[in-house]
């Protein structure tokens, strides 16, 4: 982790604050607090957690623990497409890996991680129950079925274009 | 005259919400908008043909629609009366035409139980499953039945625990009956975590109702008057149909105080998982509620005596919860008669991989694999050869060829060293390696291991280590037994279900693949083609005619020749990505 923080915007501090009371501060809605922060934010990092200790009146550790814990929760800013390849059973057996090794090949960044023009990330999901399109790529809400390696250029040209 | 148009989440990723709007606004053109009524509805399971409209009375399927279609069958179907035959299944077999579902294949053999309303009603709308039943059972045990007497129903009627474990459903109700305490409460399981299994999410988009009236008579069968649906956040249009279903039930006064004038208060509200496969696990299920890490704990004390915020909990999953209505409607006996001696009623089955008919499947007990696989299934894709049907997910089993004709149903699978788990189906080809598929799972199960107990934190991380090994050549015969041996210490000590079943892709596929253990481990071979370390692509140079299509999509350059000359790989750059065999149309490029 870095040491330098980051600069939360006060408006959405203030927002944060607001959902904590709403949900009478009580430790126990720890994970529906974080849900509504990742909507906020985008992203849960380590000044965000802090708030959120403080507002439900519980360790930074407890917060920490609990956001790595889950794998919906990023601590990481994701791009501004971020893209996501199911790698549930079915996709993995109709070749999501190879669309995967696509992927990666073209932007050059490793599972996890962001472009460094901030355009694109990568993640991988486990199914998202849409077997009858596998393999499935999602990038952002949109959902694209059926991909082979050869259509990767393709949707990533679809994003490259828009800007 | 109504159209239902797929609204589940595979249709929808297919566009099938623009055809709805296009069908309503060609209808308007037409002025026939008071005619015909459009519906968007749940799942009708079969996704691979995807999206599918209804029409009503006739019983029409279309499948495969595009938004493009609809002028086409608002003009021909509902003025002419004519049905557009390009739209509609044609049988892979005797490659007929098929109008009517009920005459294909894939609905032939199926019986709808909990899938009874989805691809039929408007999930959005209470008034259609009134219309199909819906609460009368809810009203039926809160005003006529005691809370002992429906229990006994549950129990008479054999239903077991869609959610993988099995157990009786009844007895469980029986359980958490009968321990005395001010606060109780009703959990609906809905974390569906397992790769490739989509049924419950299909039901609460299709039928959230059913779900709901289920929890009431839980809560009344218990004595317990608060119900919460634990439901993954990654499942958004599922989320937004039980809210509204919530909603105009309370307005209904179905939810709430004093329900139906029985005196009965019950209410449900909704909890989010962040995405954790062990929280399907009702301990780690319970503490994620409480806004804890998801980690199991040590049974006893069970949920029944202590669970949510240390109160009597009963956890039931959605496809059980779905199946509780129709139970109370058409009474136990009813339901018992169906299936098998031990295990009762129907199981959904998200049917995927190498199979020609992809989608969610109603099937009563005791069918067999064959005729899953091939007469509902459609077969294996592109007439490739059947290897394996993987059942239960990641702590499920391989299944071969020899049992293909072994009845279904939880004991049966239980003895062939498979699962029933939640029903995940996955079908493979002889194009699978079954080391590799091994290997995917306990990725899986790595990835997924809470880390609580060692054997499954560290044993499962070693059995992945194992495996790489072996799928990269660089094992020898010693460590086939000592994956056996830490396949049985993970099985025998880990804490909760993950991690005792985690090792069972590995054991299931040693013991019905073991020689493509032995080719990959004596041979450095591994005879599916699959794993990168194993295998090289050459050109075959009678067939190679020098065309330049595998050169020319070669990712990384690394193939060499001039048009109508013998092209040739540099195995030194060489990255195996099959770029080259998937181009070549003259079958000149090889697996070695």
């Amino acid at each position: 982790m870095t040491s330098i923080k980051l600069k939360l915007k006060e408006s959405e501090v203030q927002q944060l604050r607001e959902v904590a009371k709403s949900f009478n501060n009580a430790p126990g809605e720890l994970i529906n607090v974080l849900h509504r922060a990742q909507e906020i934010f985008g992203y849960l990092p380590a000044e965000v957690q802090e708030v959120v200790a403080q507002e439900l009146n519980v360790s930074v550790a407890k917060v920490y623990g609990v956001v790595t814990f889950y794998s919906f929760f990023t601590m990481l800013p994701r791009g501004r497409y971020p893209i996501s390849v199911c790698t549930g059973t079915a996709c993995y057996v109709r070749g999501a890996e190879k669309v995967l090794d696509e992927f990666k090949r073209i932007l050059k960044v490793p599972v996890g991680e962001t472009t460094a023009d901030g355009k694109f990330s990568i993640t991988c999901l486990r199914c998202v129950g849409a077997c009858g399109l596998a393999p499935v790529v999602m990038v952002g809400d949109k959902t694209y079925g059926r991909v082979t390696t050869d259509g990767v250029k393709d949707i990533l040209k679809e994003y490259e274009e828009a800007e | 005259m109504h159209m239902l148009v797929c609204g589940g989440t595979g249709c929808r990723a297919s566009a099938s919400d623009m055809l709805f709007d296009n069908l309503k606004k060609e209808l308007q053109e037409q002025g026939l908008q008071d005619e015909v009524q459009v519906v968007t509805t749940g799942c009708f399971g079969f996704c691979e043909k995807g999206p599918i409209v209804k029409m009503i009375p006739d019983n029409t399927f279309y499948v495969s629609v595009e938004p493009g279609d609809a002028k086409e069958i608002v003009a021909e179907h509902v003025v002419k009366g004519r049905r557009v035959e390009r739209l509609l299944y044609v049988d892979p077999v005797n490659k007929k035409q098929i109008a009517d579902s009920k005459g294909m294949g894939f609905y032939k053999k199926q019986i709808r139980i909990a899938l009874r309303n989805c691809g039929l009603i408007d999930p959005e709308n209470i008034y259609e499953y009134l219309a199909a039943d819906g609460y009368e059972a809810m009203g039926k045990v809160l005003t006529e039945m005691t809370p002992e007497d429906a229990i006994q129903e549950m129990i008479d009627s054999g239903l077991r625990g869609r959610g993988g474990g099995g157990f009786p459903t009844g007895v469980k109700w029986q359980i958490a009956s009968k321990v005395s305490a001010d606060q109780k409460y009703v959990v609906c399981n809905a974390d569906e975590g397992d790769p490739g299994a989509f049924m419950d999410r299909s039901i609460l988009e299709g039928d959230p109702h059913s779900v709901l009236e289920a929890m009431v008579i839980n809560g009344y069968c218990i004595g317990a008057t608060n119900g919460l649906i634990y439901i993954r956040a990654e499942y958004p249009l599922a989320i937004n149909r039980l809210k509204i279903a919530i909603k105009q039930a309370r307005e209904y006064g179905l939810l709430g105080k004093d329900i139906l004038g029985s005196g009965f208060d019950f209410d449900v509200e909704i909890r989010y998982g962040a995405g954790a496969f062990v929280c399907g696990e009702e301990t780690a299920l319970i503490h994620s509620m409480e806004g804890e890490r998801g980690e199991p704990t040590f049974k006893p004390p069970f949920p029944a005596q202590s669970g949510y915020l240390g109160k009597p909990t009963n956890v039931n999953n959605v496809e059980t919860f779905a199946n509780v209505p129709v139970i109370y409607n058409k009474c136990a006996k009813w339901f018992a008669g169906i299936g098998t001696e031990k295990s009762k009623g129907t199981k959904v089955f998200a049917l995927a991989g190498k199979i020609n008919n992809v989608g969610l499947i109603e099937v009563p007990m005791g069918i067999t694999l064959r005729e899953v696989i091939f007469e509902i299934g459609g077969g294996i894709k592109d007439g490739k050869k059947f290897k394996a049907v993987q059942t239960g997910g990641p702590s499920g089993g391989c299944l071969t060829e020899k049992h293909l004709d072994t009845p279904i149903d939880f004991d049966n699978l239980l003895a062939v060293g498979s699962m029933m788990g939640s029903g995940g189906m996955i079908v493979m080809d002889e194009d699978d390696c079954m080391v590799a598929v091994a290997k995917f799972y306990l990725d899986f199960t790595v990835e997924e291991s809470c880390g609580k107990c060692s054997p499954c934190r560290i044993g499962n991380k070693r059995l992945y280590e194992l495996l790489e090994k072996i799928t990269k050549g660089q094992a020898d015969k010693e460590d086939l037994d000592n994956l056996r041996n830490l396949c049985m210490v993970i099985r025998d000590t880990s804490l909760c279900g993950l991690g005792q079943t985690s090792p069972n892709p590995v054991l299931s596929t040693m013991d019905n693949f073991m020689a493509e253990y032995i080719a990959h481990v004596e041979d450095d071979r591994c005879p599916s083609g699959v794993c990168k370390d194993l295998i090289r692509y050459e050109i075959i140079p009678e067939n190679c005619v020098g065309c330049t299509a595998c050169a020319r999509n070669c990712p990384v350059n690394c193939i060499a020749g001039e048009r109508k000359q013998l092209h040739t790989i540099d195995q030194s750059l060489c990255i195996k990505c099959g770029a080259c065999l998937e181009k070549c149309k003259f079958n000149a490029v090889a697996i070695i």
